[in-house]
């Protein structure tokens, strides 16, 4: 690609499947060393006092407090909801979580649970993690889940028919879920453990937001590697051209394996940094996690007491 | 574009670790001794204080120095075995290991690079060095040069302030390995990690008169280099000097290498990874405020790339924190001193003069301390100042060219040749331009990257002789 694409060289670009491989095979590579690189530089950015006190709240904001068991009850959700709408407390003034992201069929409880809060409620939708089903079971999926009043639908892709170079069945299908969504958000799940090279998931990035993905997400969390600094670089470089290319703001979810507050932090340093200051909102930046917010909670409670509390002071949902 | 509502909290670096002493001493024959001349003042550049008085030699000094390597020469350090020699040679990696965050925080003070810099490339490179040569020193009879090579004697070396301790290492271990003794001055601006360096000699035992250290100004290296009791001298530093220590040594048979300036090209083809390029880019002229002799600090972009690369460029360029060095967060700290600073404001005024196009990041400047923000000037041709001369500082001069020979020709047409860099994610033609390259070391998709097992050194202007690996043993055997 020589040029930033124009809104019409991208429409071009998406008019059939020849001219979506041209597109996505003529983006800029992507050399691993660099990367890497660069990830391990800008993780050792030191961010401490008023720095790291924001850090810690604004990361609590962008929580999608997730639970994705086979073994989810009603209860649980329940609990996880409470959660979401006091993290901590005995400390009123901990922000609440972006969002609890539950399966379709729990949605509802959620929807219940959360009225009134502004925390959202999304559900991973289209045969999540697999994404193995039929196109119509993955559309009811996502119908069902928007129906029960889901905000916002985290899909995932099909990655064997991505791995397999048929990308315009990958994209038209990402297009009918978005259309599916009705007002929700889509987040596309570009599960990049499975696709193995930068460059691939610089392409998925780049489809998903080409498809009308409103956020593009690392991992299920079933699947290791999930999130990492370096592939959480890359596709914060994505939606930064997108916006350049277009105007418009894309948003960008590591899921999966960020368990401690000096990881979110490094990922914050990194919205900050590669994408832009503008990032730094749960309107376009989150993260999936369940266990990050306790270690979170831990550490606010650290830096405003000036010692450190212990797991048992907050909350084990 | 929305301001950040982050802004990070400064994390400085405690200066106490340095153990900074009000006055240091010169170092000879194994003692600590005062010099003879003129004593120095080391001002740290980021804060235009003084941190301590230094003292210098005269000459009387240069041939005390001169005469103790001799005798060390003679007496035990060529008479002893590789062995041993590597014993000493691994002590004194260790210590530098061991007194790393000294060192690290002592050379930020003194030089004004980043902490982060000086704590995770130049002590550990330097450590790297020793212990690199401290393998060779019973291995000499393998390396390539005959059975038994023997050490050329006394060694008058003379080093830069860009990466003080490091140059150091480039330049005492091999020497030692090679069964050599050494006289080195350090640079007049950053004379301090090469004293405590010649307090980690006294920790490890090293017999006296192995290693010498001579602060001083250019007059102590000129008095050094033309000694009659030289056998060999090494320096570092700009071209200009470098020719005239070519003048004086020429006829005296003693063997001479040369590490001079550069004014390196960075290749970026059509086809290259951009986003890492941007930050190869960066690397390659940023890294250590430009005072690097290697620095990429002539861009040649393709021009059917130029616009996007450019915009990605700046983009980066003005997220490059300036400042405090000794803050953990800082990526681009203080320039060396008030003179450099000079010659740095001259050059990118020429470039103004001359018709480019500049754009300065709108970083933030501290109000003390000797600071230039990082610079990028397009629009520039070979014919402009900018282009031709080394400005040792964080400006880069950006050009454009059309198809691969274009690149190669603008990138050769120079007088120097230290290194150069390539981008492209083609394989076959990072082959190809590597082989037409006139340049010691080319980097293909990487920039700035070092190893002692990699030998350096330049063509052309840039000096000859090569330091680090097998090749740079050449420099201090008789072979």
């Amino acid at each position: 690609m020589a040029q930033s694409p124009t809104p019409s060289e991208l429409a071009d670009a998406v008019r059939d499947d020849r001219s979506l491989r041209r597109f996505l095979h003529g983006l800029p590579g992507v050399d691993q060393v660099g990367l890497e690189q660069r990830a391990a530089g800008l993780a050792t950015r030191s961010i401490k006092k008023d720095a790291k006190r924001w850090a810690i709240d604004t990361a609590i904001s962008m929580v999608d407090l997730t639970t994705l068991e086979g073994a989810d009850t009603e209860g649980k959700v329940r609990t996880l909801c409470a959660k979401a709408r006091r993290p901590d407390p005995e400390r009123p003034d901990t922000p609440p979580v972006a969002a609890v992201c539950v399966y379709s069929d729990l949605v509802a409880t959620a929807v219940r649970e959360l009225q009134g809060t502004g925390i959202r409620v999304a559900s991973v939708a289209t045969a999540f993690p697999s994404g193995r089903a039929a196109r119509p079971v993955k559309l009811a999926d996502v119908e069902h889940a928007v129906a029960a009043g889901a905000h916002e639908i985290d899909m995932v892709i099909d990655r064997g028919a991505f791995l397999a170079g048929r990308y315009a069945q990958v994209f038209e299908e990402i297009q009918a879920v978005k259309a599916a969504c009705g007002r929700a958000h889509l987040k596309v799940i570009l599960e990049t453990g499975e696709l193995a090279t930068y460059d691939n998931v610089r392409r998925a990035s780049w489809l998903a937001l080409l498809a009308g993905g409103d956020f593009i997400k690392t991992s299920t969390g079933k699947v290791s590697p999930a999130a990492t600094l370096p592939v959480t670089h890359l596709m914060l470089q994505a939606v930064r051209d997108w916006r350049d290319a277009t105007g418009q703001l894309r948003g960008v979810k590591p899921a999966g394996g960020i368990r401690t507050t000096k990881d979110a932090i490094r990922y914050l340093v990194a919205v900050h940094e590669v994408a832009g200051p503008e990032w730094l909102t749960p309107e376009l930046f989150r993260f999936g996690a369940s266990s990050l917010l306790n270690d979170l909670l831990m550490q606010r409670r650290t830096q405003l007491d000036g010692h450190y509390s212990g797991p048992d002071h907050v909350a084990v949902d | 574009m929305i301001e950040s509502p982050w802004e990070y909290a400064p994390a400085p670096e405690s200066r106490d670790i340095a153990n900074l002493k009000p006055s240091y001493q010169m170092f000879v024959d194994g003692e600590f001794v005062d010099g003879g001349g003129e004593p120095l003042k080391s001002v740290n550049p980021a804060t235009e204080e003084v941190l301590a008085e230094v003292a210098s030699a005269d000459e009387s000094d240069v041939d005390k120095a001169v005469r103790a390597a001799r005798r060390a020469f003679d007496d035990t350090w060529s008479t002893m075995p590789g062995t041993e020699r590597a014993k000493y040679l691994f002590r004194i990696a260790r210590l530098v290991q061991e007194r790393g965050r000294e060192l690290a925080v002592l050379e930020t003070l003194d030089n004004g690079k980043p902490i982060k810099e000086s704590r995770d490339a130049d002590i550990p490179t330097a450590a790297a060095h020793f212990f690199h040569h401290a393998g060779w020193a019973d291995k000499l009879a393998h390396a390539g040069y005959g059975p038994d090579p023997r050490p050329l004697g006394v060694a008058g070396q003379v080093i830069p302030w860009n990466f003080p301790l490091l140059m150091l290492a480039w330049k005492i271990a091999p020497a030692l390995a090679c069964g050599n003794t050494v006289v080195l001055k350090p640079a007049e601006t950053t004379p301090l990690s090469a004293l405590v360096f010649a307090e980690i000699c006294q920790q490890a035992g090293l017999p006296p008169g192995v290693v010498n250290i001579l602060p001083g100004a250019g007059d102590v290296g000129a008095a050094l280099v033309a000694h009659p009791g030289i056998d060999k001298v090494a320096f570092t530093g700009s071209t200009e000097v470098g020719k005239q220590i070519q003048r004086t040594v020429a006829g005296s048979g003693k063997k001479l290498t040369l590490e001079l300036g550069g004014k390196a090209a960075n290749i970026v083809f059509d086809d290259a990874p951009l986003d890492q390029a941007v930050e190869g880019i960066v690397n390659g002229i940023f890294f250590n405020q430009g005072h690097v002799c290697c620095a990429g600090s002539r861009l040649l972009v393709q021009e059917s790339i130029a616009e996007e690369l450019l915009e990605k460029l700046r983009a980066r360029v003005r997220t490059l924190r300036v400042g405090d060095p000794l803050d953990k967060n800082t990526d681009v700290g203080a320039i060396n001193s008030a003179e450099q600073l000079a010659k740095i404001t001259e050059l990118a005024d020429s470039g103004d003069a001359e018709g480019a196009q500049r754009w300065t990041s709108p970083c933030p400047l501290p109000d003390r301390g000797f600071f230039f923000a990082p610079t990028v000037f397009s629009g520039v041709h070979q014919s402009m100042r900018i282009a031709r001369e080394e400005i040792f500082g964080p400006v880069l001069s950006v050009l454009t060219f059309r198809t691969p020979a274009e690149a190669i020709a603008k990138a050769n047409n120079t007088p120097y040749g230290l290194s150069a860099g390539i981008w492209t994610e083609k394989g076959s033609r990072i082959l190809w331009a590597a082989q037409q390259l006139r340049a010691g070391v080319v980097w293909a998709n990487t920039f700035n990257r070092f190893d002692p097992t990699a030998p350096f050194g330049g063509y052309q202007e840039s000096g000859f002789g090569r330091e680090g690996g097998r090749s740079g043993l050449e420099a201090y055997l008789d072979v």
